[in-house]
């Protein structure tokens, strides 16, 4: 491994440390805002954790992709130059927008709360890193295996959503508040379902070499798969501005095309039963081991997705903690998961015994479960303020957030659970790349 | 065929986002902002405010939605004012001076001409959709 790619990795897991620290920080801040407002206020931690989880799953999705990519794709001398300049001004990018949330300077856009001149370095970083995959456009391997169409969709349109994600700059996409809502969502929702692409084919190709099992990435059924969820990665966003009086068929196309996942979801439960059987036989392979547990979390999430997809749930749901137990859930349970899952197949931490081993097993089994705990206190606290205000009508915030706030207090002692458990995992594997 | 599928979905993705550009908006009741609106809007990006409170309910569920806090009974611009000038235990003063608050207040009585944040429960109908009325 380069010692570029090598720093690469150690910045993706320190990402992940920042988010677990600053997402305990931040859940405390908001069930006991007198004790932080001062010093470290909700609106200045939740940034840092927001940021830090976003650029951790991409981090670590790109990371991935730029070592496994020597073996699927053609090389060419300029390529490394191009990941070099990625990873050193990817660094340097985020850490200035760390440093800008250090001094309270905020660009306030939901997700990218940084200035956005700063969108600027991270568009050059992201075109360097698209040369460095695809120049030359060609792969040694025919047919292209899918998890490179994934790749390849997911890197491509994350430019795509983060170009549109900025557009706001522009004079034009502001003079109307329902344009200029609608657009931003767009983005946002297109660019979860990129970096999903990306993180999906990591997790096809780790069970592909894994398995040995190479006809997983060419077979009829995953196609349709990929090409569901790349329809859905263009229109099914929808569901986040709902209630947003934009035009009438914005939300009915999104509603339809959402409902496609239901073919997902069916296959997903058919299978359950082979999938519990892996994950047994899986439970000595520590990578395929987090690949296989993110599968259990798609399920869960995907039925949270599909219901919330239904406007006359979502009238219910949105703007409750349900959509944050959704975001928690995909982020932790299958994007956190999976990505644990590759650096452990990279750094190969299954010829590891004793210590490390125990370490790994140790803050897997405390981060799952504290994870089930955190995700269902917030569908609780979700369910409870989406009744007291949509079904009891209740006027007044403070109202409606009293017993919901006990319910948090919850899922905040929870979340010190998932950031032990997974912080172990982080701090077994900045030892596995020490000794490397 | 499979790079002709995938052709297919960028024409796609390329034509229904044009379409959103220029059609989704269904009226634009509000109104193009002028410049003190642009200039609340503004205050309420650099002080971060949807960290903690929603518009349509996006953004952060510490606070209260403030898409139509401008004509909910016994609130109005001068709850506003007051709210941002003292702050709150929950919430920091800012320390805005007279023409950031009043700005940001226009910002918010802008948002809340663009619709209603709650959806009736009469609007759903059979499909499970729902229309919104302006």
């Amino acid at each position: 491994m380069s010692p570029f790619l090598k720093l690469y990795f150690r910045f993706a897991l320190l990402l992940l440390l920042v988010t677990l620290v600053f997402g305990v920080l931040a859940a405390w801040a908001f069930v006991m805002p007198e004790l932080f407002s001062r010093y470290f206020p909700f609106y200045q931690l939740r940034p840092f954790h927001v940021s830090a989880a976003i650029f951790w799953i991409i981090t670590g999705a790109s990371a991935g992709i730029l070592y496994y990519k020597r073996e699927v794709l053609s090389h060419h001398p300029l390529k490394t130059k191009y990941k070099q300049v990625f990873i050193i001004l990817w660094i340097l990018s985020i850490l200035a927008i760390f440093f800008c949330y250090s001094f309270r300077i905020f660009g306030g856009r939901e997700y990218w709360e940084f200035p956005s001149v700063l969108s600027i370095p991270l568009l050059i970083c992201w075109l360097a890193f698209m040369a460095s995959y695809f120049l030359p456009v060609r792969s040694p391997i025919h047919p292209i295996p899918q998890y490179v169409w994934m790749w390849s969709t997911g890197i491509f349109f994350f430019l795509l959503t983060f170009i549109e994600q900025n557009l706001w700059n522009i004079p034009w996409f502001r003079e109307s508040y329902v344009r200029e809502l609608t657009i931003q969502w767009k983005a946002n929702g297109a660019m979860v379902g990129a970096w999903n692409q990306m993180i999906y084919g990591t997790s096809l190709y780790i069970m592909v070499k894994i398995s040995g099992d190479e006809s997983m990435a060419h077979s009829r059924k995953s196609y349709m798969f990929y090409f569901i969820g790349f329809a859905n990665l263009m229109l099914n966003w929808g569901h986040h501005i709902y209630n947003v009086p934009s035009a009438g068929w914005v939300r009915n196309v999104s509603y339809i095309v959402s409902m496609t996942e239901w073919v997902v979801f069916i296959s997903i439960m058919r299978d359950f039963r082979k999938r519990v059987d892996e994950y047994k036989k899986a439970l000595n392979f520590v990578s395929y081991r987090f690949v296989v547990a993110s599968e259990f979390w798609v399920m869960a999430n995907l039925l949270l997705a599909l219901l919330m997809s239904i406007p006359a749930v979502n009238r219910y749901t949105h703007g409750t903690h349900i959509t944050v137990a959704h975001a928690m859930g995909t982020t932790i349970g299958i994007n956190t998961m999976i990505l644990l899952g590759s650096l452990g197949y990279i750094l190969n931490v299954d010829k590891y015994t004793g210590g490390v081993r125990n370490l790994i097993n140790k803050g897997y089994n405390i981060g799952q479960y504290s994870l089930v705990v955190f995700w269902v206190a917030l569908i609780v606290a979700g369910l409870l303020k989406g009744y007291r205000t949509a079904v009891l009508d209740i006027p007044d915030f403070q109202t409606i957030m009293q017993p919901v706030n006990s319910i948090l207090t919850v899922a905040a002692v929870a979340g010190i659970g998932v950031a032990i458990g997974f912080g172990l995992i982080v701090f077994s594997y900045f030892k596995v790349l020490n000794d490397r | 065929m499979i790079v002709r599928i995938w052709i297919g979905f960028v024409i796609v993705f390329f034509a229904y986002s044009l379409l959103i550009y220029f059609q989704a908006d269904d009226g634009n009741l509000e109104g193009k902002p002028d410049a003190v609106v642009l200039d609340g809007w503004h205050t309420w990006q650099s002080k971060n405010c949807q960290a903690c409170h929603q518009l349509y309910g996006l953004g952060g569920y510490m606070g209260p939605d403030l898409t139509n806090i401008a004509s909910a009974p016994g609130k109005g611009q001068v709850y506003m004012d007051v709210f941002i000038r003292k702050g709150t235990a929950k919430m920091p003063d800012f320390h805005l001076n007279d023409s950031e608050i009043s700005h940001l207040v226009r910002f918010l009585v802008w948002v809340d001409k663009s619709g209603k944040s709650r959806v009736p429960g009469g609007a759903v109908n059979w499909s499970g959709s729902y229309s919104l009325d302006h």
